[in-house]
C-alpha cells in the first residue's frame, strides 16, 4: 500500500548491458518517501496534541509509572510510520527484490526525526503565538507534556526528538530483522499494549477464574501493568509468536501426519474445550464485561440483520434503528406493568411472536413505498423513516401508548422455567449474555442458510443488477420486501433483548447513531460476511464500551477507521467472497485471463491441433 | 398458430417513434433474425417483448395471451428469456449461481423452508443445481468443470456471452431473444456460435429471435430475416430475398444516386 501512495517512484537503476537472464535489482528504499512519511507523522502528532488527545490519554496508564496511553500514542506513531516508510517496495516482474540494509534504518530514523522535529517546532510555535482562543487544548500543560514534563524545556524537547528518532529507527529496523524475530517483537509489544489497555477484561477474567495471584502480579492497584507484569506478558507473547513463525509449519505438518483418529480427537477435543470455556465465560467475566458483551451481542444481531438488507440485497437502509425501536417498544408495552395504556403483562416468550409480527409489519410499511427507489434515493428515504420512528415515539399522539419522553419503565427480566418448574430469572448481565449469545447463534444460522438459497440468490442478483434480475424471473417486489422484513425481524429481536436487559427504555436510545453504528459494523467487518459482522461488532461496539473514558474521541476514531478501511481494505476485515471479487476484479480477471490462455494452450497441445468444435 | 404474435406495436420516446406500428410473428421452432442499421429500434423491440418498457400501442400475444402490462419476471415465467447486447451477467456471483438464479421463477422455496432446512427445499435446491449443471454442459468444456465455482468475471468475453445464453436457457423458456450474441467475437467464435444457435433449436427445441449485425451468422441460421429501419418493418423473407431488397440496401448503404454532401 505504501507503494501505491508513492506517485514519484525513484528512478529504476540503469539496466546493465547483459543478457536477459541477468539479475536486475529493483529500486530500494526511497528517502523522499521517508521524508514524506515523517511529515505525515509529525502532522498527525500535532493534531493528536491539538485536539487534546495527548492530555486525555495521559489518564490511562498502560505500564504503571512508566508508560501511559498518551505517550504510547506519541511513540507508536513514529514507529509505525518508520515501519511503513522502510518497507521494501515490491519488485516488479523481471526485477529482483533489493536486499534490506542500512537504508532501511536510515529511512526509519529520518521518519522519526522529521516527525519529532515537527512536533517540537509546534511546541515552540505555540509559545510565541497564542492559538489557544481557537484550540482550547493547546495549553502550557500540553507544551510541558510534549517536553516530557522536564523542568528545562530545551532538555525535554531534545529528549522528545531523541525518542521519536530512535522509535522511527526501530520501525525501520523491523524490516531488516528475520521474519520470526520481527513477528515476535511486534506480537509481544501488541500484547503488552492490549493487556494494558483492556486491563478491565483481563483483570475480570483472572479474578473470576480465582487466579488473583496472576492478577496482582500483572496489574498494579493504581491502574496499568506492573513493569514485571508487562515484561512477563511480552516474553510469553513474543516467544509464542516466535515459535509459531519458526516452527508453525513443522507443527502443522506433524498434525497432518497424525493418524486420522488421533487428528480427529485433537480437533474435537479442542472444539469441546472451546465450547466449555465459552459456556463458563460469562460467569467468569463478571457483570461489567458481560454487560459490554451483551451490548456487543445486540449490535451483532442488528448487524446480521442489516447485513441481509445491505450486504446481500444491496438496499442501503439508513433508518435501521426504527426496527430496533419497534422490537424494544413492542416488548415494553406488552410485558411491562408500568406501560401507560395497555398492560397485558405477557411474559417475554409470549410477547416475542407479537414482537416479530410487529417488526414484519414495520418492514412492510417501510419497504412498500421505497420499492421503486434505488441507491442514494433509497438511503435518504430510509434515513427519514428512522427519524420518523423516533419522532413518533416522542410525539404527544403516541404518548399515552409509548410514554413519550418518559419512556417505559419496569420491563421485567426474562424468565425460563427449568424441568422441575423452578424459574431461572435472567436478571444479571452474565445471564442475559447466554440468551444474547443464543439469539446471535440463531441469527447467524439464519443468515448462513439464506445466503446459499433460492431467496439469497435472488437478493444477490438484485444487488448486482436489478433489471437483469427481473428479466431472469426474480420478482423484485417480493425479494425486496422479504429482505426488509427479514432484516426488521432480526433487529426487533435485538430490540426486545435490549428492553429486557436495561429494564426501561427511552426514545433517545433510538437515534440515528445506532443506525450509523450498525452500518459501520458491517462495512468495517465486510459486507455480506457473517464472521465480518461478528468482528465488526466487537471492534466498533465492544472497544468503545471498554474505553468509555475516552468517549469524546469515539466518532473521531470511527471516522479515521472508516477512511483507513476505505483506502486500504475496502472489502472489510473479513470479506465475503463476492465483495473481494468486486473490489479486486481487475487483478482477478487478469489472473483468470492468463489461466484461460494456458488452458487453451493445454487443450491444443493435447488434441495436437487447434481446438475447433 | 404463431408462438409470438405482435400486432401494430408502437413505442415513443418523447418525440421519437422508436417502434412504429410493427407487425411480427414467429412460429414454434423458427429462427428469425432481426437486422437493421444502428438506431433502427431492434433492442427496443426486445425490451418491449420482455416488458422492460410498456408499449404505447398494439398488442403482444404469446401462446395466444397478451403480455402487455405484465412485469418482466412474469413474462419470463410465461417462457420468454433474453440476453443483453452489452453482456449483463451477475459478475460477482459464480458461474453456477448465475445459472441457478434463472430457475427462480420455476421454483418456490421460501424463507421458512430454507431456514428449517425442510426436505422439500433441500430436494428443490439439489434439482436447481443439477438443472444448472446440465444447462452448462450443453456448452461442452467451455463452462463446466473447475470453472463452475469461479466468479463470472473471470470468464473471457466469448464465454461471458455463452454464459448469458446458458442463463437464458435455464429459465426453461420456449422463446429465446438473443441480442447481438456475436458482438465482439472473432470469426472462429462467431462460427462456433452459429452452430450453437442451430443446435439450440434442433436439440433443445427453442424458438429463437436473434438480433445480429454479422451477416454470416444471419445467413447461416435464419429461417427468416426481418429488417427494421426507423422502427418500421421494411422487409421480411429469406436471407437471399432480403439481401437483394432495394429498400434494405438503401437503409444500409443510402439512396442510390444521392451523393453524400
Amino acid at each position: 500500500m505504501a507503494e501505491a501512495m508513492n506517485p514519484t517512484p525513484s528512478t529504476p537503476p540503469a539496466v546493465p548491458p547483459v543478457p536477459d537472464e541477468a539479475v536486475r535489482v529493483a529500486p530500494g528504499i526511497s528517502y523522499r518517501k521517508a521524508f514524506r512519511y515523517g511529515m505525515i507523522g509529525g502532522l498527525v502528532l500535532i493534531t493528536f496534541a491539538t485536539i487534546g488527545a495527548l492530555q486525555t490519554f495521559q489518564t490511562k496508564s498502560i505500564i504503571n509509572g512508566e508508560l501511559n496511553l498518551g505517550y504510547l500514542g506519541l511513540g507508536l506513531l513514529p514507529l509505525i510510520m518508520g515501519l511503513l516508510a522502510a518497507r521494501m517496495p515490491e519488485a516488479k516482474e523481471g526485477y529482483v527484490q533489493a536486499k534490506p540494509g542500512p537504508r532501511n534504518l536510515i529511512a526509519g530514523l529520518m521518519v522519526g526525526f522529521v516527525s519529532g522535529e515537527l512536533l517540537l517546532d509546534f511546541a515552540l510555535f505555540v509559545q510565541v503565538v497564542n492559538i489557544r482562543p481557537v484550540f482550547i487544548n493547546v495549553s502550557p500543560q500540553m507544551a510541558s507534556l510534549i517536553a516530557f514534563g522536564q523542568a528545562n524545556q530545551a532538555n525535554g524537547l531534545a529528549l522528545l526528538l531523541l525518542t521519536t528518532t530512535i522509535l522511527g529507527g526501530i520501525g525501520g529496523l523491523l524490516e531488516v530483522l528475520p521474519k520470526a524475530w520481527r513477528s515476535a517483537l511486534v506480537g509481544g509489544l501488541t500484547w503488552v499494549v492490549m493487556v494494558g489497555l483492556f486491563d478491565v477484561v483481563f483483570s475480570a477474567f483472572f479474578r473470576g477464574a480465582k487466579l488473583q495471584q496472576i492478577d496482582s502480579f500483572l496489574y498494579s492497584a493504581a491502574g496499568g501493568l506492573h513493569l514485571n507484569g508487562a515484561m512477563l506478558v511480552f516474553i510469553v507473547a513474543a516467544s509464542l509468536y516466535f515459535v509459531r513463525e519458526s516452527q508453525g509449519k513443522a507443527i502443522g505438518r506433524r498434525y497432518r501426519q497424525l493418524p486420522d483418529p488421533a487428528r480427529r480427537s485433537v480437533k474435537y477435543g479442542g472444539l469441546a474445550a472451546l465450547v466449555l470455556i465459552l459456556l463458563i465465560l460469562p460467569e467468569l467475566l463478571g457483570p461489567f464485561i458481560s454487560e459490554v458483551l451483551d451490548l456487543v451481542g445486540i449490535y451483532m444481531l442488528m448487524g446480521l440483520g442489516l447485513n441481509i438488507v445491505v450486504g446481500l440485497a444491496g438496499l442501503l437502509d439508513l433508518g435501521y434503528v426504527a426496527f430496533f425501536a419497534v422490537g424494544a417498544y413492542t416488548t415494553a408495552v406488552l410485558t411491562s406493568p408500568a406501560s401507560p395504556a395497555v398492560a397485558p403483562e405477557l411474559t417475554f416468550w409470549l410477547a416475542i411472536p407479537f414482537v416479530l409480527l410487529a417488526a414484519a409489519l414495520a418492514g412492510l410499511i417501510v419497504g412498500t413505498p421505497v420499492l421503486r427507489m434505488r441507491g442514494d434515493y433509497l438511503a435518504i428515504v430510509t434515513l427519514g423513516f428512522g427519524e420518523i420512528a423516533r419522532l413518533l415515539v416522542t410525539s404527544a399522539w403516541f404518548k399515552p401508548l409509548l410514554g413519550g419522553a418518559q419512556g417505559i419503565l419496569k420491563i421485567p427480566a426474562i424468565v425460563i422455567h427449568d424441568f422441575v418448574g423452578a424459574p431461572i430469572v435472567f436478571n444479571t448481565p452474565p445471564k442475559v449474555l447466554y440468551l444474547v449469545a443464543l439469539f446471535c447463534l440463531i441469527a447467524a444460522y439464519v443468515s448462513w442458510r439464506l445466503k446459499d438459497s433460492r431467496v439469497g440468490r435472488a437478493w444477490m442478483a438484485m444487488r448486482e443488477d436489478e433489471d437483469v434480475a427481473e428479466a431472469m424471473g426474480v420478482n423484485i417486489v417480493e425479494a425486496k420486501l422479504k429482505a426488509f422484513i427479514t432484516g426488521a425481524v432480526l433487529a426487533s429481536i435485538g430490540g426486545a433483548l435490549f428492553a429486557t436487559k436495561i429494564g426501561s427504555i427511552f426514545p433517545n436510545s433510538f437515534n440515528i447513531i445506532v443506525s450509523i453504528t450498525v452500518l459501520v459494523i458491517i462495512i468495517v467487518g465486510g459486507m455480506g460476511s457473517i464472521p465480518g459482522v461478528v468482528v465488526g461488532a466487537f471492534v466498533l461496539e465492544g472497544v468503545p464500551q471498554l474505553l468509555r473514558e475516552f468517549q469524546d474521541f469515539q466518532f473521531l476514531a470511527y471516522g479515521i477507521l472508516l477512511i483507513i478501511m476505505m483506502l486500504y481494505r475496502p472489502e472489510g476485515l473479513i470479506p465475503s467472497r463476492e465483495w473481494a471479487r468486486e473490489l479486486h476484479e481487475e487483478e482477478m480477471s487478469q489472473d483468470a485471463w492468463l489461466k484461460d490462455v494456458k488452458q487453451q494452450d493445454d487443450e491444443a497441445a493435447e488434441s495436437g491441433a487447434p481446438a475447433a468444435d | 398458430m404463431a408462438l409470438l404474435e405482435i400486432q401494430k406495436l408502437s413505442k415513443d420516446f418523447g418525440g421519437l417513434r422508436a417502434i412504429d406500428s410493427l407487425d411480427f410473428h414467429i412460429d414454434k421452432g423458427e429462427i428469425v433474425s432481426v437486422i437493421g442499421p444502428n438506431g433502427a429500434g431492434k433492442t427496443t423491440f426486445f425490451n418491449l417483448i420482455t416488458g422492460l418498457y410498456p408499449p404505447d400501442e398494439g398488442d403482444i400475444l404469446f401462446n395466444g395471451s397478451s403480455l402487455v402490462g405484465l412485469r418482466p419476471d412474469e413474462i419470463t415465467k410465461r417462457g420468454i428469456a433474453r440476453t443483453f447486447q452489452n453482456v449483463r451477467l451477475f459478475t460477482n456471483l459464480t458461474i453456477l449461481q448465475n445459472v441457478m438464479i434463472a430457475q427462480h421463477c420455476r421454483t418456490k422455496a421460501g424463507i421458512f423452508g430454507t431456514i428449517l432446512h425442510l426436505p422439500g427445499t433441500v430436494r428443490e435446491e439439489a434439482r436447481i443445481r443439477q438443472h444448472a449443471e446440465e444447462t452448462l454442459a450443453f456448452f461442452g468444456s467451455r463452462l463446466v468443470g473447475f470453472r463452475l465455482n469461479q466468479p463470472a468475471s473471470v470468464l473471457s468475453y466469448a464465454n461471458r456471452r455463452r454464459l448469458e445464453i446458458a442463463r437464458a436457457m435455464a429459465t426453461e423458456a420456449e422463446l429465446l431473444l438473443l441480442d447481438e450474441p456475436t458482438a465482439g467475437m472473432n470469426p472462429r467464435e462467431t462460427n462456433e456460435l452459429t452452430n450453437l444457435i442451430g443446435r439450440l433449436r434442433d436439440e433443445k427445441g427453442y424458438t429463437i429471435i436473434v438480433i445480429e449485425h454479422d451477416m454470416r451468422l444471419v445467413k447461416g441460421v435464419s429461417d427468416r430475416v426481418c429488417v427494421l429501419d426507423y422502427g418500421r418493418l421494411i422487409a421480411e423473407g429469406e436471407y437471399a430475398e432480403v439481401a437483394q431488397n432495394e429498400r434494405v440496401l438503401e437503409a444500409y448503404l443510402g439512396r442510390k444516386g444521392v451523393k453524400a454532401a
